[in-house]
């Protein structure tokens, strides 16, 4: 049956902003199912409010619309375009719930759009919990003994029936947002409470707990004759009572014999057929009762999800393109396996290795959250990888998240006491598996691991491999080749065996590699070898025979970003996949590298080769090894992937690696403060006055030389990590103490900056061939100077620049461009205050905001600098047609729309010890997990749109709550004064309150959280927000950020605030965009224009 | 502790590794199975009698070795190649570990080779004989050895994996139908798929005449898998030809549709490097449906896909073929009137390791006995 000739467009929707529990997975089935119905002929059209997405670039849809994904703006979208059909189910819960929220107030209907993949009834019987329980129990198997409750008082009952521990399950959310489990009843109303908040349907599900049961998932596709494969069977290494998402997972399933296999197997078959998912993917998950297999069906997700894309990476099996040809009518076994290319995708993948997936965390961001383990999942990114076997693959896996804690260590004595240690693994935690390893080595034995944990016995006793292996390795009287080689096999790092033999790893690596002992390339191939690969998707391992083709055309290797971590997430991704397809255009072999799973990078089909491989030094010297075996090398690539490859640079090129681009030496010039202080020197450019410091002693004295308030942070990170600002040298002093963890001193100076309060921050993106500078954009941050550029909004063009300001920022930046030698993309920060424009900081790399630039101004920044890091000029660039012919983003025409970039926070994730929110302040420390872009002709609207993409759209009337420090008091009567004239009723806290009056602004004077009720039992603003009677809420906190401890005036507000999520702007200066999008909002009709279109009014097409 | 092995094979290829189960010698047809799960299964299946298997997938013994997955008396393969061993078995069922098992019956193996290279190998140049020892580690030493052994090609083996007596499996529930099962080497899922069904499986050894076949006054006949060459095995064929003369409905399996082809007088051939493994696509021609099956098979039938073939029984087609080589996969015999005589498959519908997808084959048999295929 081939495909269906009755449609001819398709609207497909994206998953919007990353969040917690929603990433890159999507962009990467999203970018696939575009490439795919594209391919097939179709009309795409495409609506998806992330501009870092490769799915948004404007060549994978016929028409892009960069908007917000709500039930109004994608029916303006449908209205537009008229497709004949929606594919929904791969973009998350977020497309999943637009199309149900569409399809329910009868927009499907109106205009005559079919739901393709998985109908309406289909996604409502696989996520309602009683219709799926029924299911389970037709097809003769079981569900965890629940109730699904509406009220507490429903809870409650269920409690009393089902007993203590009790796991609460919101329906409809997604990555189990409001899921938790439940000790007592103290905590079933918090979690149940909150539950039935989060969930669209006021649903929560109240179940036995199967804590400590084995995890399992599968992956299923079928397609519309029925035929049903099993793509992939997952095992989770965490029991259950993890969410999966934090679970270090396996693949292939280790622990089942056929027997209990086929029953999950026939059962996923059964489910997905009677849920009645008539096209796709979907994935299933089970538990198992350890001590007599007692099998439980868990969940299903009707659609395409992060284990989806796991699955495709850990098989080769790519799960959301052939989900999308099926649901345009292919049946599988009309659809070849890309991998073999002889077979056909009918087939189910067996694996002749073993993959690991192991989660990054991001407490670190987040001081005040419970860093426990539950069903509630708070992990921002995961690293895969692939081994011989499962040591191997696991120790591949830790070294790939770059946490140096979290692989395995026997440097130093093991602890004497072992009791903490039981404790410890007793609850899991981030790292959970090294804290095992600490038990061993202090002599715990597996039964007693396994009391503590229920992990299985057989993982358990890999652990033990492990560390018997160590052992050898450090009992061995020299370091033998047999020796390297059991370690090896293992997964050990060249690191790791320096570590327990007290040498340096660069001795370990040389001893290693005249012994001629190097890790082999094998190939995923979805066959276990039956049938050869076409495709090179290579994972190494210390076995014997090497799969790695000779070729003759130059290669690039690129080397990706790692796993997903706050600061560095999607946007390098979007850069690396542009230089592969830039170079690949070019004519280079492009070779990719990159751990990270769900991502564009590591989809084999984006570069003409793959190496799921961590970005350690180690790994990425011999794949250049063993690609050099096969053909010439033109160079590496470290400038795309954020500071992960950046931070490999200069070891790369000392081992004799060629770095194209930026050289290591320049890298060095940008980050070092001292080299960087003579760079603007010499070029007359003022920063804020600045130290570096090594001691808590020096820091107290640079800090009294230039003045407080000052800005410290440590060198060498990205993303804000550990960055303050503090306004007295008692701050600073704790401030410190943060920072060395109570040493009072650090390898990396500590760099210690004036801070500039009020100042306008610009951010901009440069491209420098050495000649000229392309100026890729101009952001302008609404938010003042102190809040991170990551969680900044900004807007491009600027919003109030002038063309002189505009002048001086080109002229500055050629001139670090140039004095520090830059061969590609710089992105350097600036401060504007009064009429001096001080450099904060410069970058010689990509940054977080190429792809935003590239989307407002239409020019692919990151394609353009892959080119010139291999020799191209910009004006041949511009000669070939890849740059505009003339001008660049400083020079857009007037007709350019206004784009604003808004940041999206994982508050809403986190929870205290107690139960309780974190704080939402912006600081100078990034938090933010993810962007929008509204874009349209005035700032007013593109603001408005990007409010309503990052889910917290702007009211258009009703009660606003004002309470502000005593500095913003000036900066709030202006906006304040507006919205009362808009018809907002104004409340605010005494002081604020009084300051509207005199001001001519009505306002309620509501009763502070200290103050209590009111004699006749006058809400609390802290009430009022939890009984959500308030549509906006203005609090700029008194005091200064502390690394998100909750000590801050106005954390109860903000913390109630985002418990109902309702906005909530800390700034003046958001408070004044606010009021611009409100006005905007009110003024009219906001339209959706595609990109395209905005594409060819920008080049006056 | 760990003792080293040598595993050669005939065209030369060697690989050291480390002893894995009994020490000693072997010999056997070297091949590969890509089956994730199902190690118990498959080494107790007579079809790897005479062969030294290669698990593709890494991880073996994690779940040890139960009392009830055993598909018959004993261990069958000839030799065992793993990669990684497990050293702790780990499932609620499991009685002993593999490396146990694998010691109480003398089935020689090795660990710790690039089994993926091996793959690669006998995938490129097909299945050849080999031999692993723990005795001889000179490569040329034992390839001298290896060479002295016979090749499947011609191996008549059911005569070595057959049942002395003939034994009945009972129905479960009422009994419906009587069917006589010729063991060829048959795995204790197929009759049990039948007594489910209401069937009494009266299992008769290989050799067993049509007098004793036609004495159960049987409804049905089935003929099971096995090893060897089924050109060289004459008797199964001479004996299916007479039951179809008397219209005995007949299902067979794997070896049993070898057989069934060569008594419909079609060839058979041995593929390169067959089909072993529980993810094998198989497209049902009528249907156009798609089943995921388990197989394991080194010969195959030489049928026309496209065309009808007539024969003294009636008219013969191909049911199934393999989606990833158009390999046949199965066979089916009409009568004038259109309807099913007997049939066949080439794989294996009782799944024991694997996939449930083609149960409906024994559905199909009781109805082809009902006289409503």
């Amino acid at each position: 049956m081939p495909r269906r000739t009755d449609i001819e467009s398709v609207l497909v929707i994206g998953s919007g902003p990353i969040v917690i529990g929603q990433a890159c997975e999507f962009d990467y089935s999203g970018t696939q199912a575009c490439r795919v119905l594209k391919e097939e002929g179709f009309r795409v059209v495409l609506v998806n409010s992330n501009p870092a997405t490769i799915m948004t670039d404007p060549e994978f849809a016929d028409a892009t619309y960069v908007e917000p994904i709500t039930p109004e703006y994608v029916e303006k979208v449908i209205e537009k375009e008229r497709p004949n059909a929606l594919l929904a189910t791969l973009g998350g819960q977020t497309a999943l719930n637009a199309a149900i929220a569409l399809h329910d107030n009868g927009v499907l209907d109106k205009y005559g759009v079919e739901l393709i993949g998985a109908s309406v009834d289909a996604i409502q019987r696989g996520e309602n919990r009683e219709s799926f329980k029924q299911i389970v129990e037709k097809l003769g198997a079981e569900v965890a003994r629940s109730r699904i409750c509406h009220t507490i008082d429903d809870v409650l009952g269920a409690a009393a029936d089902l007993g203590y521990p009790l796991v609460v399950r919101p329906s409809f959310t997604m990555g189990g947002v409001g899921s938790g489990m439940a000790y007592d009843e103290t905590d079933l109303r918090r979690i149940a409470g909150a539950g039935l908040v989060a969930s669209p349907t006021t649903e929560v599900l109240i179940e036995e707990s199967i804590l400590g049961w084995k995890e399992y998932e599968l992956e299923v596709m079928r397609d519309k004759a029925d035929n049903v494969v099993i793509i992939c069977s997952i095992e989770n290494v965490d029991p259950m009572g993890v969410h999966t998402g934090d679970s270090v997972t396996v693949a292939p399933a280790m622990t089942l014999t056929d027997r209990e296999y086929q029953v999950m197997r026939d059962l996923a078959i059964g489910i997905i057929r009677e849920v009645g998912v008539d096209t796709g993917g979907c994935n299933i998950q089970f538990a198992v009762n350890p001590a007599d297999g007692r099998l439980i069906v868990i969940e299903m997700n009707p659609r395409v999800s992060r284990s989806s894309a796991l699955a495709s990476k850990a098989t080769g099996f790519p799960i959301a393109k052939i989900a999308a040809k099926v649901a345009i009518g292919y049946t599988l076994d009309e659809i070849p396996n890309d991998i073999t290319k002889q077979t056909p995708a009918s087939f189910e993948p067996t694996l002749d290795y073993v993959v690991v997936k192991v989660p990054r965390f991001a407490f670190e961001k987040f001081p005040a959250a419970d860093a426990t383990l539950t069903t509630h999942m708070k992990s921002v990114g995961e690293a895969m990888a692939i081994g011989r076997n499962y040591t191997e693959a696991l120790q591949k896996a830790l070294r790939s998240l770059e946490k140096p804690e979290a692989r395995f260590s026997w440097a130093g004595q093991p602890a004497t006491e072992l009791e903490p240690l039981l404790q410890a693994i007793g609850t899991p935690h981030d790292g959970r598996l090294r804290t095992i390893m600490d038990a061993i080595r202090a002599g715990a034995t597996p039964e007693q691991i396994f009391a503590a944990t229920k992990i299985d016995p057989w993982f358990v006793d890999q652990l033990y491999l492990i560390h018997e292996t160590a052992l050898q390795v450090a009992a061995a009287p020299r370091l033998t080749p047999e020796v390297i080689r059991l370690a090896k096999r293992h997964g050990f790092s060249d690191l790791q065996l320096a570590e327990i033999r007290g040498l340096a790893e660069d001795v370990v690596r040389g001893v290693r590699q005249a012994l001629g002992i190097r890790p082999v390339y094998k190939t995923v191939d979805t066959c276990a070898a039956e049938f050869a690969a076409e495709t090179p998707y290579h994972y190494s391992s210390y076995d014997e025979e090497t799969e790695v083709a000779p070729r003759t055309e130059p290669a690039v290797l690129i080397l990706g970003s790692g796993p997903n971590r706050i600061g560095q997430g999607i946007e390098f991704d979007y850069s690396c996949v542009h230089a592969s397809m830039a170079l690949r255009e070019a004519g280079y072999c492009t070779i990719m590298v990159n751990c990270n799973p769900e991502t564009v990078s590591t989809d084999y089909d984006t570069s003409d080769r793959l190496y799921f491989e961590p970005l350690t030094c180690e790994d990425v010297l011999e794949i250049v090894y063993a690609e050099l075996q096969a053909g010439p090398v033109a160079g590496v690539i470290v400038q795309l992937g954020g500071q992960t490859p950046l931070g490999l640079a200069q070891r790369l090129a000392d081992a004799g690696v060629p770095i194209v681009g930026t050289s290591p030496e320049a890298i060095h010039l940008a980050e070092e403060r001292g080299a960087f202080g003579k760079v603007l020197a010499d070029a007359a450019l003022p920063a804020p006055k600045h130290g570096t410091a090594l001691s808590a002693g020096e820091a107290h004295g640079v800090a009294e030389e230039i003045g407080f308030p000052v800005l410290v942070r440590p060198s060498y990170v990205l993303g804000g990590r550990g960055m303050e600002i503090v306004y007295s040298s008692a701050e600073l002093t704790a401030a410190l103490d943060r920072l060395s963890g109570g040493f009072g001193s650090w390898e990396h100076p500590v760099l210690i900056d004036r801070f500039l309060d009020d100042a306008v921050e610009i951010d901009v993106d440069g491209l420098f061939d050495g000649e000229e500078l392309f100026l890729g954009g101009v952001m302008e941050h609404i938010e003042e100077a102190g809040v991170h550029s990551g969680d900044s909004s900004c807007a491009l063009p600027p919003i109030t620049l002038g063309n002189a300001d505009i002048e001086k920022i080109r002229q500055s930046t050629e001139a670090i461009a140039r004095g520090v030698g830059v061969r590609g993309l710089l992105n350097v920060q600036y401060a504007l205050a009064g009429d001096v424009l001080y450099v904060l900081e410069a970058n010689p790399r990509a940054s977080r905001t190429v792809p935003f630039v590239s989307k407002a101004t239409a020019t692919p920044l990151a394609k353009a600098a892959a080119r010139v890091m291999l020799g191209s000029s910009i004006a041949g660039l511009r000669a070939e047609g890849m740059l505009p012919a003339e001008g660049d983003g400083g020079t857009l025409p007037t007709s350019t729309p206004i784009a604003v970039k808004e940041a999206v926070m994982p508050f809403n994730r986190f929870r205290t010890v107690d139960g309780r929110s974190v704080d939402t302040v912006l600081g100078p420390e990034m938090r933010s997990t993810g962007e929008v872009m509204g874009i349209d002709d005035t700032f007013g609207t593109a603001f408005a749109k990007s409010q309503a993409g990052a889910s917290q759209p702007l009211p258009g009337s009703g009660k606003v709550f004002v309470s502000v420090a005593n500095r913003d008091k000036r900066h709030m009567i202006f906006p304040v004064k507006r919205l009362a004239d808009l018809g907002f009723q104004i409340y605010a806290t005494e002081g604020t309150a009084d300051v509207l009056r005199r001001n001519g602004v009505e306002a309620v004077t509501v009763r502070k959280s200290s103050q209590g009720p009111g004699p006749n039992g006058e809400p609390t603003i802290v009430q009022m927000v939890q009984d959500g009677e308030l549509q906006l809420i203005v609090n700029t906190p008194i005091g200064i950020t502390q690394g998100g401890s909750p000590r801050l005036d106005g954390y109860e507000i903000r913390s109630a605030a985002v418990a109902r999520n309702i906005p909530c702007i800390t700034t003046v200066q958001g408070l004044a965009a606010a009021v611009q999008g409100i006005e905007a909002q009110r003024a009219g009709d906001i339209g959706v224009r595609s990109l395209q279109d905005w594409v060819s009014r920008i080049r006056g097409v | 502790m760990s003792q080293p092995a040598l595993l050669v094979l005939e065209d030369g290829r060697s690989f050291s590794g480390t002893s894995y189960g009994a020490t000693g010698e072997t010999f056997g047809e070297a091949v590969f199975t890509t089956g994730m799960t199902g190690y118990q299964e498959t080494l107790t299946d007579p079809s790897y009698h005479r062969q030294i298997v290669t698990q593709t997938a890494p991880h073996i013994g994690n779940t040890g070795i139960n009392d009830e997955d055993d598909e018959s008396q004993k261990i069958w393969v000839a030799g065992y190649v793993v990669r990684d061993p497990a050293r702790v078995p780990s499932n609620w069922r499991a009685t002993r570990s593999l490396d146990d098992q694998l010691r109480a019956q003398g089935i020689v193996g090795i660990s710790g080779i690039d089994t993926r290279a091996l793959t690669r190998h006998l995938r490129e140049r097909g299945a050849m004989r080999a031999g692993i020892s723990t005795e001889v580690l000179d490569p040329d030493a034992l390839l001298d050895k290896v060479l002295q052994q016979p090749p499947m090609v011609g191996a008549d083996l059911a005569s070595e994996v057959t049942t002395f007596e003939p034994y009945v499996v009972p129905a479960e529930g009422e009994k419906r139908f009587t069917v006589v099962a010729l063991d060829l080497g048959i795995k204790s899922m197929t009759p049990k798929r039948m007594a489910e069904r209401g069937i009494e499986v009266h299992v008769m050894p290989a050799t067993a005449s049509l007098d004793e076949v036609l004495a159960v006054n049987p409804d049905g006949i089935f003929m099971s898998n096995g090893p060897g060459d089924p050109e060289t095995t004459e008797h199964p064929t001479t004996l299916l030809k007479q039951l179809l003369e008397q219209n005995k409905p007949y299902f067979g399996i794997c070896f049993g549709n070898q057989v069934f082809g060569r008594a419909l007088g079609l060839g058979t051939f041995k593929l390169k490097y067959g089909h072993r493994g529980i993810n094998q696509p198989v497209l049902d021609r009528a249907t156009g449906k798609v089943e995921i099956t388990a197989q394991n098979h080194g010969f195959a039938v030489d049928a026309p896909i496209e065309e009808t073939v007539e024969t003294p029984y009636g008219a013969a087609e191909v049911s199934h073929v393999s989606l990833n080589d158009n390999v046949v996969e199965g066979l089916r015999l009409t009568g004038k009137d259109g309807r099913v005589l007997a049939f066949s498959v080439q794989y294996h519908p009782e799944a024991a390791a694997g996939p449930h997808d083609s149960a409906y084959l024994f559905d199909r048999f009781v109805e082809l006995m009902e006289g409503r295929a």
